[in-house]
């Protein structure tokens, strides 16, 4: 993080982006003004459609056909907005260049990363391919992939998100920029993965020297990375200024907001005399990959020997990184799919029981998924969609008392039931992860399985959604089994917390007990990626 | 990789099999039979004939002397064209319609795929819309339309092609039937490569290419055309393979002695192992051709491996 910020490289003034869309023009970005120096990293914060990465897009060329723009980008003192695309690529790729959110998809599925890496070498470097890839090497052993040599020939799909997120790293410094634009690269990684990515980019910046523009809806990033903080929001920058001076004396009430937005509180604990309400003994669930006529088996242990007891009212928080087994777990309990050991429900034994058995027992355990754009049908109304499952459970009710029933469900999660006769996609995220609650809480359940319930939401709407969660469990007296990668939703909500890693159970206890004396080194590992920004937090305040 | 072709070559033994059983009591079952004419043969001579050719058997035993000439792949004597074996007519006749059918897959392929690339990066512009509608026609406008009107310009008013004949296989007689038989087939590869590249040039990693300042050949050939090329591929397979056994209307229209009049002359004149011929030397193509679609795909897309 060098200080060095008298001189500018690149701003932005006045920047304006409309989209002609069928139904109307939109202003995406509304006049922004952004400079950033040499070796200066500038955080760009603010939540989904705040227009913080067409902003970015706009003045790098990229926006959608539709998109028209108006203002300046001036790097060298030249407005690079608007250029023809044979002058702008002099400047972008070679000079300014960009790492995407979507690591998965940022890189063509079908060249190796040494093909790719090479390109804008090639380009603008003027090298021979034999010698861009002699670079790539070098690149790649700067970004710290393991096995350069083997991964240079490798294709994308044979990487991990996280590997090919240094890819992109990679690319974005083969030319030698001036200012890096690093568009929400760390948002799709898992915690830890994320912290090694936010390092090295900080560590190469203070070796290379570049600018950097980050691009972030995560407060915690920008309290560890950012030098200067712009706050957007509908299109237009409310507030901005040293990162220290945000954090501790924010003006604007939207910065405010976001700064409040950490999920907080605890849970009170149970009774001990509370009955037992679901109990799991070794649970395993394996699945076998690649088997063909000419393959050797291969069999993972998806869910390894795992057992725990929930007591009623009580939520256990299932903590894990992407592919340990958490949500399978989650799955493995309600019985959705074949697994081992032994599952007792209400004192019922439930494992091993078929589907027609398992109907009857289904309205007591409900499943709430991560994706509230996938998970509602889009051609059934909100209320069909809340009332569907008292079609299967309760049969004898009328038409009139189902109806009766949704606009109650809707309104225990503050929407309003004149919002039943709407269809999904005209609600927002968090609206419809409420519609998903909605639906689950209308059948009166006892247990509830919350697969990742927040992660696809912003900040400000997961922090409501955490505490509706809250109250109905209090006024209902739920049962929850939290599934999430995020340490603080989990530690706002649970009693007691398991830290899975592939598929084994690595550290479990009660959430004070994990969070604040953690045991395990892969428990401290997480919690260190994820809390080192609230504990900077705290000892900043 | 050698392993898979292999496999796969050994599992459409199986599928021929299957084919051949099929058709072969399929067309027994039709009426009526090779020798019977509108003024019937003598009781005699009926007999004769079908003693000569194995029809007084028993069917079962008719089926296993088929299956056994087969698999000497003799396809045994023409019941119509008295003075060919099936193995004679086709010698004669496959090649030209191969060399007819892919002439026209590679003008397909070529003109289609520079149309529907064009479309895609003008979408929703001018040439965007006439392509596209170039294309609608193309699929509707049968093909006994498209040939007499093709005829009657270039050959008859202005005398530049010959309006038909084979001719031993002149350039100027090849251009109007494989125009002809192209037409559809371009308008069909240039909807599907419009449709896969505008989905292609919106696609991540074709952004991270003009991002990183690419030229445009790059962008629009290397990182787009390569992935949005994958349907058209699939599509290609069953239609190379209905390309290159011929048509009938083609090759009537233009009097071309390809394999495709054989269909309908062999299934009118129930002349049982004409048809089964011709049966089987398209089970073979689709085959043949589905395998080398799949190849294809493999060498374009490298998360698709046979090892």
């Amino acid at each position: 993080m060098a200080q060095d910020s008298n001189k500018t490289v690149l701003s932005i003034k006045d920047l304006k982006v409309d989209f002609e869309t069928a139904t109307g023009t939109i202003n995406a970005v509304r006049g922004v003004d952004i400079h950033v120096g040499a070796g200066e990293t500038v955080a760009i914060v603010g939540e989904s459609g705040s227009g913080k990465s067409q902003t970015m897009m706009a003045a790098m060329g990229l926006l959608a056909s539709n998109g028209r723009t108006e203002g300046e980008v001036i790097y060298e003192g030249r407005n690079i907005l608007g250029l023809p695309i044979g002058k702008l690529n002099k400047v972008r790729g070679a000079k300014i260049t960009m790492i995407f959110q979507e690591p998965m998809t940022s890189l063509d599925p079908l060249y190796t990363i040494g093909r790719q890496l090479a390109e804008p070498m090639v380009v603008h470097g003027g090298l021979s391919w034999k010698a861009a890839k002699a670079k790539a090497l070098e690149l790649l052993k700067l970004v710290n992939i393991p096995e350069p040599e083997r991964k240079i020939k490798a294709y994308p799909y044979e990487m991990s998100g996280g590997q090919r997120q240094r890819v992109m790293i990679a690319m974005a410094l083969a030319n030698d920029p001036d200012v890096l634009i690093a568009d929400e690269p760390t948002t799709a990684l898992d915690v830890t993965t994320q912290a090694q990515i936010l390092d090295l980019l900080a560590d190469l910046q203070k070796r290379l020297g570049m600018a950097v523009i980050f691009i972030t809806h995560d407060l915690g990033i920008v309290r560890r990375i950012a030098d200067r903080v712009y706050v957007m929001k509908t299109g237009e920058v409310v507030e901005s200024g040293e990162t220290g001076q945000i954090f501790t004396r924010p003006e604007h009430p939207y910065t405010k907001m976001l700064l409040d937005a950490e999920p907080t509180g605890h849970k009170l604990p149970v009774p001990e005399s509370a009955p037992i309400l679901l109990e799991a003994q070794k649970v395993e669930v394996e699945f076998e990959l690649d088997s063909g006529f000419f393959k050797p088996k291969h069999i993972l242990r998806a869910v390894d020997n795992i057992s725990f007891s929930l007591r009623k009212g009580q939520t256990l928080g299932i903590v894990g990184e992407s592919g340990s087994g958490k949500s399978t777990l989650g799955r493995a309990v309600l019985n959705l799919l074949p697994a081992g050991g032994r599952v007792v429900f209400q004192g019922q034994q439930i494992s091993g029981k078929d589907r027609g058995a398992m109907r009857a027992l289904r309205k007591d355990m409900q499943l709430i998924f991560q994706d509230p754009f996938g998970s509602l049908s889009p051609r059934m109304t909100v209320g069909q969609i809340i009332s569907e499952g008292l079609l299967v459970h309760e049969p004898s009710l009328s038409a009139k008392d189902r109806d009766k029933r949704a606009c109650q469900a809707l309104e225990e999660v503050s929407m309003d039931p004149v919002m039943r006769n709407r269809y999904p996609h005209e609600f927002s995220g968090g609206q419809r992860q409420r519609i998903a609650i909605a639906r689950t809480m209308v059948l009166k359940p006892e247990l509830v399985v919350l697969d990742e319930p927040t992660s696809a939401l912003d900040r400000t709407i997961q922090k409501q959604v955490v505490e509706l969660l809250r109250d109905l469990q209090k006024a209902h007296d739920l049962t929850y089994l939290f599934i999430s990668h995020d340490l603080a939703v989990v530690r706002a909500l649970s009693d007691t917390v398991m830290v899975m890693q592939r598929g084994k159970v690595v550290e479990a206890g009660t959430a004070d007990a994990i969070f604040e004396a953690p045991k395990d080194a892969y428990t401290k590992e997480l919690i260190g990626a994820a809390m080192l920004t609230q504990q900077q937090m705290m000892e900043s305040a | 990789m050698h392993r898979y072709v292999l496999g796969r070559l050994l599992g459409a033994i199986p599928t021929l099999f299957l084919i051949v059983t099929i058709s072969f009591f399929l067309i027994r079952i039709a009426p009526g039979g090779p020798f019977d004419l509108e003024r019937p043969l003598e009781a005699k001579v009926m007999e004769n004939l079908n003693k000569i050719y194995h029809l007084d058997e028993p069917l079962w035993n008719q089926y296993l002397l088929y299956l056994q000439s087969v698999a000497r792949l003799d396809f045994g004597p023409s019941f119509y064209f008295r003075d060919f074996s099936i193995n004679e007519l086709f010698a004669q006749s496959l090649p030209i319609s191969i060399q007819l059918g892919l002439s026209a897959l590679c003008l397909a392929l070529v003109v289609g795929g520079c149309l529907g690339v064009i479309a895609a990066l003008r979408q929703n512009k001018t040439t965007d819309y006439s392509v596209m509608a170039a294309a609608t026609l193309g699929v509707t406008i049968p093909n006994f339309v498209v040939a007499p009107i093709l005829t009657l310009i270039l050959g008859v008013w202005l005398g530049w092609l010959p309006v038909g004949g084979w001719n031993g296989g002149a350039f100027v007689n090849r251009v109007l039937p494989v125009v002809t038989l192209a037409l559809p087939q371009i308008a069909v590869v240039a909807r599907l490569t419009r449709g896969s590249m505008i989905e292609a040039l919106r696609s991540n990693h074709v952004r991270t290419a003009r991002a990183y300042g690419l030229t445009s050949y790059m962008i629009v050939v290397v990182h787009a055309l390569r992935g949005a090329i994958l349907p058209v591929v699939s599509y290609l397979g069953p239609a190379a393979a209905a390309l290159l056994t011929g048509s009938v209307v083609i090759e009537t229209i233009f009097g071309i002695p390809g394999i495709g009049r054989y269909f309908v002359q062999g299934a009118l004149n129930r002349d049982y192992t004409l048809v089964m011929g011709t049966v089987v030397v398209v089970a073979c193509f689709v085959i043949m051709f589905n395998l080398i679609v799949d190849l294809l795909y493999a060498l374009l897309d490298p998360r698709v491996r046979y090892d």
